[in-house]
Order: C-alpha cells, then sequence, then structure tokens
C-alpha cells in the first residue's frame, strides 16, 4: 500500500514534467498587446474603410490617382503606416497562437512559425519603404495621375 | 465557444488578406498603370461581393475583440458575457445594413 501513496503536491517528491518557463513575460505582452492594439486597429481601420469604401464614388473612385492623393499628405502616411505595424504584428501573434494550439509536431511547429516570420518582415519591410519612397508623379508616367501633379 | 472559433477564423481570413492587400497596393511603386490594371480588375461583382465578406468579417473581429478586452478588464465582464454576444450581433447589424446598401449600390450601380 505504501508503495501507492501519493506524495503531496509540492513536497518536493513529486517530478513535475511541467515547463517551469524561463522567467520571460513575453507571453504576458504579447497578450496585452492584442488588447491595445486592437483597440487601436479598431479605429484606424474603421476609418481606413470609411474613407476607402463609403465617401464619394466609393471603391470606384480608387486607382493610383486616389492613393497618390492620399499619401501627398503625412496625416495618411502615419495613419497607414501605424496600421500596416499593428495588423502585420496582431495578426501575426494570432497567427502564432494558433500555430502553437494546432501544430503537434516540434518541426511542423517551427517550420510554420518560421514561414509566418519571414512573411511579416517581408510585408512589413516592403509596406513601410512603399509608403515612404512613394512618388504620386512619376516621371513618364501619363495615366491616372492626381490633379496636383504638373503637365507634362 | 463559438464566438472563439469565429474570431480565429475572420482573424486568419483578414491576415491573409492583409498580405495580399500589401502586395497588391506596393505595385503603386512600379507604375501608375500596373497598380490601375491589378484594381481594375478588382471592380467586378464577384469581387465585390468578396470585400462584403470581408468587411463582414472586420466587423465582427472588431467588436468581438472589444467584447473580449471587456470580458477580460472589466470587473463583471465574464458576468455578462453572453448578453455582449448579443450586443456584438447587433452592433454587427447595424453597421453591416447602411454598409451594404451603400458598397452593393456601388457594386451593382453600374458606372
Amino acid at each position: 500500500m505504501t508503495a501507492n501513496t501519493i506524495a503531496e503536491p509540492r513536497s518536493g517528491k513529486v517530478k513535475y514534467n511541467r515547463n517551469k518557463g524561463a522567467g520571460s513575460s513575453f507571453e504576458m505582452f504579447a497578450w496585452l498587446f492584442m488588447r491595445l492594439s486592437g483597440i487601436v486597429l479598431v479605429v484606424l481601420i474603421f476609418g481606413h474603410l470609411f474613407v476607402n469604401l463609403m465617401v464619394g464614388q466609393g471603391i470606384h473612385a480608387i486607382d493610383f490617382g486616389f492613393v497618390a492623393g492620399k499619401w501627398a499628405s503625412p496625416f495618411w502616411q502615419v495613419w497607414d503606416l501605424l496600421m500596416l505595424w499593428l495588423a502585420m504584428l496582431h495578426g501575426t501573434n494570432g497567427v502564432r497562437t494558433i500555430i502553437n494550439d494546432y501544430a503537434e509536431r516540434n518541426a511542423t511547429r517551427m517550420t510554420l512559425k518560421t514561414v509566418l516570420y519571414v512573411a511579416t518582415v517581408v510585408i512589413v519591410v516592403l509596406g513601410t519603404l512603399v509608403i515612404f519612397t512613394f512618388d504620386p508623379c512619376p516621371a513618364g508616367a501619363v495615366t491616372d495621375l492626381p490633379s496636383f501633379c504638373p503637365a507634362r | 465557444m463559438w464566438s472563439w472559433v469565429g474570431h480565429r477564423v475572420t482573424g486568419v481570413v483578414i491576415f491573409f488578406f492583409l498580405l495580399v492587400h500589401v502586395l497588391d497596393t506596393s505595385l503603386v511603386r512600379v507604375s501608375p498603370e500596373a497598380y490601375t490594371a491589378v484594381i481594375g480588375a478588382y471592380k467586378n461583382p464577384i469581387m465585390g461581393l468578396g470585400e462584403a465578406g470581408l468587411v463582414a468579417a472586420i466587423v465582427f473581429h472588431a467588436f468581438n475583440g472589444l467584447r473580449i478586452i471587456l470580458i477580460d478588464f472589466w470587473k463583471s465582464g465574464p458576468k455578462y458575457q453572453r448578453q455582449m454576444l448579443w450586443g456584438v450581433g447587433g452592433l454587427w447589424v447595424v453597421t453591416m445594413v447602411p454598409f451594404l446598401i451603400r458598397h452593393l449600390s456601388i457594386v451593382f450601380g453600374g458606372h
């Protein structure tokens, strides 16, 4: 009977297989980031959808000139930059959580997360460069230019 | 339970759209013609319905996300989580009806 006695929890006689954690609070910050960025993204994305889909001609108005007209203003540059970074980090962390939940093999999890992080870096860097190196009146272009471009 | 599933599914859908959306918008850096050509390919009724579905997913994810924040941070949040899910549904309808009237009349209005 004594051989089957269950040791008292935390008595030091029980070996837990559970991960004690590296003392990192990364997961807590990720959890908090999802909530804080979520609130900001509701405002940024609802504003984005309202201006691009609801006002004026709606989605019919979207062409090069429409984007150029918006990014001529630092207001929309900053708006879109914030939206890009927050949405990509929020989305990447969400997909990271889902991969951790459903991919059971270590190798599968690592592979999927590597693909995810590479895609995230590529998209964030590309989007940031496009917002800041964008020329609303590119040389040689003739069609769909915004009205403020000098006539050529 | 189902709101949790819905939040995950809409989240993944929005994430994959976002990847494509940054790539197509990046074409403004290639040339005005390239961007306008690709956006022009989106301007048909099938993509218009897809956009409506995407906005429906975003609006649910947004309001349910705010509900999650209230469940986590508001003292009475867990107690009222079910009622708040009805609130999410109500706000979703209130947002989607004017949006669909406006968006679908633009998409099917024929310009």
